[in-house]
């Protein structure tokens, strides 16, 4: 039944959002309120702060969320199969679906390889 | 009344009293941090309001509300909003699968001690804590501070990355319990504490538990905060009751990881031993037995999480990244298929 698994879980969520709204407006609205410019420059250690922040930054970050995105895709297909297994053992497929995942770890791990060669995991 | 609105109120007030609970346990944790580390750098720490310091918290609290809310100028007013709020309901959504102990009766209607038991428990307390990274990213982003910027995106990038060993690590889990239900996993480990995985699967435990201290931000891979380099990192901007926000979900997120060892790999509500139901105990003294047992295990390790915070260095951010695409991965995959291969043979 729908409610009885996924209701309690829109309750949660429902509560969490609320809690979360009420902090954010409760306290906004008791604290004291002083304008001063100054004091809503961005912080910068001191000196007054110069130029946006949002510049350029490492593509090597860009490079691990690229990865990230195979690799997690992986993990997606790993833990369905994982669960699966022992029923398969029951009926006497053992072998087969592990030789399945061998095969798909197989293409896991070349790629892998080729990601370390090519120096995308490399920081230096 | 009708079955269903029953259920509904009795998911209510499971929902009510756990908010309740993980909110004051999470206060606490700032001032038992606080306390511990002052004992393990020979001093005294907080310990003026209350006894034992223990109106701490409470002061904390209201002097975050008292505090002026400031909005850089700089900053995108909404994102710079959304960020806190969003990380906090986050952080308190996967409670929802996670079983806290075992069943009541309460006026003849058998109450499971776990705001639902999902069959798709701990895939959904992955899927939703995973978002938690759009909180830090945002958050980091909107404030428009480069520190902020620099510390988001490092926390990104580790989160993402060991993400991946955490799947990978769990799925060795799932394939000997056969199952993604929280509920079922600890009963998988009932029989004796030998069935317990952290003796089942040593490998899987050492990677999961790195990943997962991973996963919070907590040393030695605080890199996001990393307060010799970048402040604090991307709640730098944050001030008053928004970066309690931050803090608050950051220790929820503490006691998340706790739970999650403890039922993935400490079998639960599980005594050594002891088997609750042959005790002859009447079935609600054996439950508030049960939640006693679950409830003092994680906080075992949310004790062993400080510990490590104040006894260990930080990474170096190359270390990190090595050490969780180089090492790390190739380990969970070994165990993965180790597991699985003698899983066949048994």
């Amino acid at each position: 039944m729908f409610i009885h698994t996924f209701g309690p879980v829109a309750i949660q969520i429902a509560f969490a959002i609320g809690m979360a709204l009420f902090l954010l407006i409760f306290t906004n609205a008791i604290g004291p309120k002083k304008y001063n410019p100054v004091k809503f420059d961005t912080y910068e250690c001191g000196v007054s702060y110069f130029n946006d922040a949002r510049g350029m930054f490492n593509v090597k970050f860009y490079l691990i969320a690229v990865i990230f995105i195979l690799f997690d895709i992986e993990a997606v297909f790993i833990i369905p199969w994982s669960v699966i297994f022992m029923e398969f053992k029951k009926l006497g497929l053992g072998l087969f679906i592990l030789g399945e995942m061998a095969v798909f770890l197989g293409v896991l791990v070349l790629a892998y390889i080729y990601i370390i060669k090519k120096g995308a995991l490399k920081w230096d | 009344m009708e079955e269903w609105i029953i259920d509904i109120l009795i998911s209510l007030a499971k929902t009510l009293a756990f908010f309740g609970v993980i909110l004051l346990w999470a206060a606490y944790i700032t001032l038992g941090e606080r306390r511990f580390a002052s004992f393990f750098q020979n001093r005294l720490g907080p310990n003026r309001a209350g006894i034992f310091g223990l109106l701490q918290p409470l002061a904390d609290g209201i002097k975050f509300m008292m505090k002026e809310e400031i909005i850089p100028k700089n900053a995108n007013r909404a994102f710079y909003l959304l960020g806190p709020t969003l990380f906090i309901t986050i952080a308190l959504i996967p409670w929802a699968a996670i079983p806290f102990g075992d069943t009541v009766v309460i006026a003849g209607r058998e109450v499971k001690l776990q705001i639902v038991d999902l069959n798709v428990g701990i895939l959904f307390m992955i899927a939703v804590s995973s978002i938690g990274v759009y909180g830090i990213m945002i958050g980091g982003w909107a404030s428009n501070n480069k520190y902020s910027l620099l510390g988001a995106i490092r926390s990104s990038a580790q989160l993402i990355s060991y993400e991946i060993t955490m799947g990978i690590a769990l799925a060795a889990v799932f394939l000997l319990s056969g199952s993604l239900s929280t509920r079922d996993i600890i009963i998988a480990q009932m029989q004796s504490p030998w069935h317990w995985n952290v003796f089942v699967q040593p490998l899987g435990f050492i990677v999961f538990f790195v990943s997962i201290l991973a996963e919070t931000n907590r040393v030695p891979f605080d890199l996001a905060e990393a307060e010799s380099e970048l402040i604090v990192g991307y709640h730098t901007e944050y001030g008053a009751f928004k970066f309690a926000m931050y803090m608050l979900s950051e220790y929820i997120n503490l006691i998340t990881a706790s739970a999650l060892i403890t039922l993935l790999y400490f079998g639960g509500w599980g005594i050594p031993f002891v088997d609750l139901g042959r005790l002859g105990l009447s079935v609600n003294l054996a439950g508030l037995i049960s939640v006693i047992v679950f409830l003092v295990k994680t906080g075992f390790f949310v004790f062993v999480f400080i510990w490590i915070r104040w006894t260990l260095p930080r990474f170096r951010y190359d270390q990190l990244m090595n050490l969780g695409w180089k090492i790390l991965l190739p380990l969970a995959l070994v165990n993965l298929f180790g597991t699985a291969v003698v899983a066949l043979l048994v």
